[in-house]
């Protein structure tokens, strides 16, 4: 056997951002012509790693190898002339653009534009590895598979050799996912080194030579892919449970409070993002939805609370203020919120949904309070009252109610949010990532909000990303994979192996071999 | 009815040529995503920035004008004027990212009031009793045509007709197609306005482009300003003549869907409507007149519903217009 040779090697990569360490001291190797997955949790630090790898980010320290040649990478162009080409999971695309308009947009090629002749060199890029692609087609007519291509498609028109895909198959079906995967290992026959990303397991194990594992930052090291299972992976990849020590007292008297039977709900797409949800939020507990990033969470809140169509199933609210059941599905978001139901939703941007980034604390405690009263004039006093008392309880750090929420940290705009929503008396409170991107400290402090919501008899609803956290603070976990919910667990008795196979296995054992 | 149109098409293409400097320019920088409603103003300041080159050339040179310097002193100081114009309107949207709509807006009203303030200087130096300026020594060179082009009949009348910045408009609003549909460089410029994200993940510099096509369309646009002056009044400069040429020029840009090409004949459509009232029959009311003044604006509004109901999406405005672009705004 001939010695293998290395298409890309990082030496003790290190980034920080801020005081958090995204990437510490990561070495990793990838050989020349084969593909390697790159696996672990949310936060793990994968996209960061490879984003330094295509130049997105510049190491704070560590040096990079390319085919055993020490360079310096500091940008996207440089990225490129080394040979290094990064599908993203969001595209970067012109929609009103042609493939080909969009493939060579941005090079200088010599001569006029001529494109003609760059859609015949797609067309022989296309035929050589086995991609479908009309080269004449406008992006916003094309499906995301199609979209992919054009992105994978354009790399390749640079002449890259290695290329980094970020979670490719979130987006796609069965059957796409199978068609790159066809084209992945065309490009691997050319001799093109491929690391990709994916949540995965049966993936991995199905397209990959080797397995290489973070987890927290840190590189917990690789595996062929022959030798290893899903089990043993997953033991890699979520590791031993970490003890927090988060207060979690039993529920007190657990009523059905909301019960979801067969919840369906497609997305403008037409794509199914939900299927068939069933399970029953009690009072006094808290309820964990687990699962990996875009499996099904958001659109199952939203759906709870009016905002997202329901295409099939029923949302029963056992109303405890007049004892009645009642069906959510078609009451619009302002009669679910005035029965008792209230969401704290923060997405990808801190603000979310929820806060008005410009207004104060005031301002943004009036978005639920101004239809109260009868007067024509909305009534500050209250909000007032009841920013004043948010401040002080919660300690929130901020110069004055009036101060734009907007220029507050990450932390403060959450306990903002939160110290409303609780404050509406809800009878189901629902959080998003209530704990993303902030400290210790205040993750803390709204473990302890929740968990007094929940011994005053509220039915709490906790969707979140770490599995630890999940662990400790929850009653039970609703574990949901690709839309389906792949098991309900006690958090007492569960351990974190067994959650990190549910959210991996779509609908139980579908993919066990 | 012949005659009708001989007299009537060489004046609709009179008209229709400020229109068309001032929609060539807007397309060009609404391409790069710049939504500049500053057009109005930099006419005028390219305008009166022509007229005070030409005041004084004619001033220092007495009667003995040379024909060179008595097109390009006027030409040039018009460019620069609306360069200016263009660099200033860059570097508040683009550099320090305000918003588009109200620096637009006040750059229109800032060109008109400093025209009619260098207008009103202008017309105290000469101390003349009208309040205006008249060179129409200049305004002879740019006027001037072939010479064998008042033979030609009807011929001559409808396409000779014209001095050399009619033609020059044509030009360059077939350049600027062919600029935005067939080279690498619109292919970019177009990429810059639709999605500044991914034409920066490809490597081209957005700001550059930005700068340089905003500051091109101005100049492109001050020429209309000066064609007014020089060529459509007869080198006479009177404050607040201009009118609302350029809010017309605006309405020509979404008329043609950003099509330069397109404008070439739309706005002599435009120019027509425009002083179609000049041709009711005398004794018609003052109000049916003032109508007629409407004809291209509702005609804009028309195009605007039929294109907005067709949605067909090359159709739509580059997407990006009037968002500013920074790389690392979340």
């Amino acid at each position: 056997m001939e010695p293998v040779k290395n298409a890309v090697k990082m030496v003790g990569l290190t980034k920080h951002f801020g005081s958090v360490v995204a990437n510490n001291a990561i070495n990793l190797e990838l050989h020349e012509g084969e593909i390697l997955s790159l696996l672990g949790e949310n936060g793990s630090g994968k996209t960061t790693l490879m984003n330094m790898l295509s130049g997105i980010y510049y190491p704070d320290a560590g040096q990079i190898y390319i085919h055993d040649k020490p360079v310096t990478i500091g940008s996207p162009k440089d990225a490129f002339a080394n040979g290094i080409g990064m599908i993203h999971q969001h595209y970067k695309l012109v929609d009103v653009f042609t493939a080909t308009e969009n493939i060579i947009l941005g090079l200088n090629e010599k001569g006029r534009l001529n494109l003609k002749e760059a859609g015949r060199k797609i067309k022989e890029i296309s035929n050589k590895y086995g991609f479908e692609i009309n080269p004449e087609q406008k992006v916003y007519d094309m499906s995301v598979s199609q979209k992919q291509t054009v992105e994978i498609i354009k790399v390749l028109y640079r002449g890259a050799d290695i290329l980094i895909l970020d979670e490719p198959t979130a987006v796609l079906t069965p059957q796409e996912t199978d068609k790159l995967f066809a084209v992945m290992r065309n490009m691997q026959k050319d001799g093109k080194s491929i690391i990709i990303i994916t949540h995965k397991l049966h993936e991995v194990l199905e397209v990959s030579d080797r397995v290489a594992i973070l987890r927290k930052g840190e590189y917990i090291g690789d595996v062929l892919t022959k030798d290893a299972d899903q089990q043993s992976l997953t033991d890699m990849m979520v590791g031993r449970t970490v003890s927090l020590n988060i207060n979690r007292p039993e529920p007190v008297d657990p009523k059905p409070r909301l019960e979801v039977k067969g919840l369906t709900v497609y997305d403008e797409l037409g794509v199914k993002r939900l299927d068939d949800i069933n399970f029953t939020a009690y009072s006094g507990e808290i309820l964990g939805i687990a699962g990996i990033a875009g499996s099904g969470q958001r659109e199952l809140l939203e759906s709870i609370s009016g905002l997202y169509p329901i295409a099939e199933g029923e949302i029963v609210y056992h109303n405890p203020k007049s004892e009645k059941d009642e069906n959510l599905v078609g009451m619009d978001p302002m009669t679910i919120t005035k029965a008792g139901i209230s969401m704290a939703f923060v997405p990808e941007d801190r603000l979310g949904m929820g806060l008005v980034g410009s207004m104060g604390m005031t301002g943004n405690m009036m978005l639920r309070s101004w239809r109260n009263g009868k007067s024509f004039f909305v009534d500050k006093k209250a909000p007032e009252q009841l920013a004043n008392e948010i401040w002080r309880d919660l300690e929130v750090v901020t110069p004055s109610t009036n101060f734009p929420v907007r220029r507050m940290s990450g932390g403060n705009v959450q306990k903002v949010l939160v110290g409303r929503e609780i404050a509406q008396n809800p009878a189901v409170l629902m959080t998003a990532y209530a704990v993303r991107g902030l400290d210790i400290n205040t993750s803390y402090t709204i473990y302890n909000l929740l968990t007094a919501e929940k011994m005053k008899g509220v039915a709490v609803i906790y969707v979140g990303e770490d599995l630890d956290v999940l662990l400790e603070l929850c009653d039970r976990l609703v574990v949901l994979c690709g839309g389906k919910v792949s098991g309900v667990v006690d958090a007492r008795t569960t351990n974190k192996r067994d959650v990190g196979v549910l959210m991996t296995r779509v609908g139980g054992n579908e993919h066990e071999k | 009815m012949f005659e009708f149109l001989i007299s009537f098409i060489p004046r609709a293409v009179m008209q229709s040529i400020p229109l068309l400097y001032g929609s060539t320019g807007e397309i060009l920088t609404e391409k790069s995503g710049n939504l500049n409603l500053g057009i109005p103003g930099i006419m005028y300041v390219g305008a009166i920035s022509g007229v005070i080159g030409a005041f004084f050339y004619e001033q220092s040179a007495g009667g003995n004008l040379v024909p060179f310097f008595a097109i390009t002193i006027p030409f040039l100081s018009s460019l620069l004027g609306s360069l200016l114009m263009g660099l200033l309107y860059c570097f508040l949207t683009v550099t320090l990212r305000a918003n588009q709509n109200v620096t637009g807006l006040a750059m229109t009203t800032f060109g008109v009031g400093f025209g009619n303030f260098f207008g009103g200087s202008l017309i105290k130096l000469t101390g003349s009793e009208v309040p205006s300026i008249a060179l129409s020594a200049t305004s002879n060179f740019f006027r001037a045509t072939l010479p064998f082009s008042e033979n030609l009949g009807w011929f001559g009348q409808i396409f000779l007709s014209y001095g050399f910045l009619a033609y020059l408009a044509i030009i360059i609003a077939l350049l600027t197609a062919f600029l935005l549909r067939k080279t690498r460089t619109g292919l970019h410029l177009r990429a810059v306005g639709e999605s500044p994200a991914t034409a920066d993940a490809a490597g081209i510099n957005v700001v550059r482009y930005k700068y340089l096509f905003t500051c091109l369309g101005s100049m492109i646009a001050g020429l209309g300003g000066l064609y007014y002056v020089m060529d459509y009044a007869n080198g006479v400069w009177s404050n607040n003549a201009f009118g609302d040429r350029g809010w017309l020029a605006i309405a020509l840009v979404i008329f043609t869907i950003w099509r330069p090409n397109v404008s070439v004949l739309a706005s002599i459509l435009f120019g027509g409507l425009y002083i179609l009232y000049l041709y009711i029959p005398t004794g018609t009311q003052f109000a049916v007149k003032e109508l007629y003044k409407m004809l291209p604006y509702v005609v804009t509004l028309f195009v605007l519903i039929i294109v907005s109901l067709r949605k067909k999406r090359e159709d739509q405005p580059p997407a990006s217009l009037g968002l500013h672009y920074f790389r690392e705004e979340r």
